[in-house]
């Protein structure tokens, strides 16, 4: 059997496109989605969590607080540290926001990292024109933080460093611990973007001195529109509230509790609690097997450290290969790209430039990221589609061409335009 | 990005891909574009005695629609003469893709492209035989 018809007759038993893209979203678990549904409609859990003179708010309140103290389980949390909120970027929103506005008088300089998710950056950006200052630092070239700079940058005035767990683009996990340390010691507060991390990388918070973390829900099989921001206790972390109303969430965050969204959150929590470690292996393997059957194409460079990197994620960039052209060819699997063409700013990823890649190989990057319902002849058929379509474009390529007689690309003077 | 059938029909069966020798004095190569920019359009044209365009090479660092517009655009040169190709414009090769206001910088670029590609092959033809090493240099 020849090739092509080898890929044929796996395909016949392959539903596609193959969705590789569990960073941007996952689908919810059925569990989650049975779970949820419970709670909606007449026959089911549908009163209002606040409501305290009937038994439908009872109701509706106990499956809340269920589901906050299984959101607590899977990162050691007390479930009283626990608000929820409508998602990771509210939740990195009221951290940000909400503890430089009631720390203003102690200072206004905050520390975050150039490779942080857009929340984070946008609410620094904002704090900026209210007044504060804020340090981006620049990662290492494999993405991590060198933790010396991090403690240069802090300053007297320094009042909170916000860091995210795991990167979204390439997967890279920071070393939150040690920096948990580093600030604790310097009296500054610090807050974690979890997003990408919780139910793929351990996290205790008992142990890890952080102050401030967000989660999401529709990272890991949960529903989107809810997320969940954890606020240390002791030491107590005060924050002002960004949303006003009902006094909800002991003030921190007014509004309607979603029991719905709440439960399956907590679901979904629970289920990565119980089978994190299990999945984790699985899902590496395929990772190993996507990257090995791969790793051998000529010009191909992984984007971010990958010993330091959660299971799922792969970030490649093949070079003089353009990433929305890539991603055309790879039709049959969703998949993202750094490429400028694939974004709206049409600025190839503020990610790997911020590690130092040139723009050649940001603009040909493409991040597939591996979830609880990948299979092996999924990673398979990527692996012969991804060769089959880079070889095809290269020989487009008048880049692939020029190195291919010697010519040193960096040394072309090019017409710009 | 949704794209028209035209954009992936050549996307899919590029036409004319390929090179030909620079240092032939009947070619004229065109290298436009940039990487870091995220796309690079080669163009190359052979002309023959009576100044009318033989043939169309081309290859393409960039998206689907920078594919698609050099591939339309070598089709649409073969059989032109150097003045008739030099009158092309991007809007009409944006028009015949339906291309997206977001791509049109595609279509600018393979204009650019087959102007770099005759003005080289005239450059050629000032020279005598002495052929160019470089076409952008």
């Amino acid at each position: 059997m020849d090739q092509h018809n080898e890929r044929e007759a796996r395909q016949g038993r392959l539903k596609l496109p193959i969705y590789l893209d569990y960073a941007a979203t996952t689908p919810v678990d059925p569990r989650v989605a049975e779970k949820m549904c419970a709670c909606l409609t007449l026959d089911g859990n549908f009163g209002n969590p606040a409501s305290r003179s009937h038994v439908f708010g009872w109701r509706a309140e106990e499956a809340v607080e269920e589901a906050r103290r299984q959101v607590a389980a899977l990162v050691n949390a007390d479930p009283r540290e626990i608000i929820w909120t409508s998602g990771a970027t509210e939740s990195d929103n009221l951290a940000i926001k909400g503890v430089a506005h009631f720390y203003r008088n102690k200072g206004r300089h905050i520390v975050t990292c150039k490779t942080e998710h857009k929340a984070v950056l946008d609410a620094c950006r904002q704090l900026e024109r209210e007044g504060y200052e804020v340090t981006y630092l620049d990662p290492e070239p494999n993405g991590l933080l060198d933790l010396d700079k991090l403690q240069q940058a802090l300053r007297d005035d320094t009042i909170l460093v916000s860091i995210m767990h795991v990167n979204n683009e390439i997967g890279v996990i920071q070393d939150i611990e040690a920096i948990g340390e580093i600030t604790r010691e310097r009296g500054v507060l610090f807050h974690c973007d979890a997003a990408q991390s919780a139910g793929k990388v351990e996290i205790d918070l008992q142990r890890m001195k952080v102050d401030l973390m967000s989660f999401s829900a529709h990272k890991i099989y949960g529903p989107k529109g809810v997320g969940a921001l954890y606020v240390r206790r002791k030491p107590r972390v005060r924050l002002e509230a960004q949303m006003h109303g009902g006094g909800h969430e002991r003030g921190m965050r007014s509004g309607t509790l979603p029991t719905h969204q709440i439960v399956g959150m907590g679901e979904a929590f629970r289920i990565a609690r119980e089978e994190m470690a299990q999945e984790n292996a699985r899902i590496l393997q395929l990772r190993n097997r996507l990257w090995n059957g791969i790793k051998d194409i000529e010009e191909v460079y992984v984007n971010g450290d990958l010993e330091r990197r959660v299971a799922g994620n792969l970030n490649v960039s093949f070079n003089f290969v353009e990433g929305e052209s890539l991603i055309m060819a790879l039709k049959d699997m969703a998949v993202s790209s750094g490429s400028a063409c694939t974004s709206a700013s049409l600025e190839p990823s503020y990610v790997l430039r911020a590690l130092g890649r040139n723009d050649e190989l940001a603009h040909s990057s493409i991040r597939f990221t591996i979830g609880r319902y990948t299979t092996q002849e999924e990673i398979d058929y990527t692996v012969a589609t991804v060769r089959e379509k880079v070889a095809k474009l290269r020989d487009l390529s008048p880049l692939w061409e020029m190195y291919k007689e010697g010519i040193d690309l960096s040394k072309v003077q090019w017409a710009a335009h | 990005m949704a794209y028209s059938a035209k954009v992936l029909d050549h996307y899919e069966n590029p036409r004319n891909v390929g090179s030909f020798d620079k240092n032939d004095p009947s070619v004229g190569t065109g290298m436009v574009g940039a990487p870091a920019c995220g796309d690079v359009m080669k163009l190359q044209i052979k002309v023959n005695e009576q100044g009318v365009i033989e043939d169309a090479r081309f290859k393409t660092y960039g998206c689907g629609s920078a594919i698609a517009s050099s591939s339309l655009l070598t089709e649409w040169v073969k059989g032109k003469t150097l003045e008739e190709a030099t009158r092309i414009k991007n809007t009409e090769i944006a028009e015949e893709l339906a291309l997206p206001p977001v791509k049109i910088h595609c279509s600018v670029l393979a204009e650019d492209a087959i102007k770099a590609a005759i003005a080289d092959y005239q450059r050629k033809q000032a020279q005598g035989e002495a052929p160019r090493q470089e076409c952008n240099s």
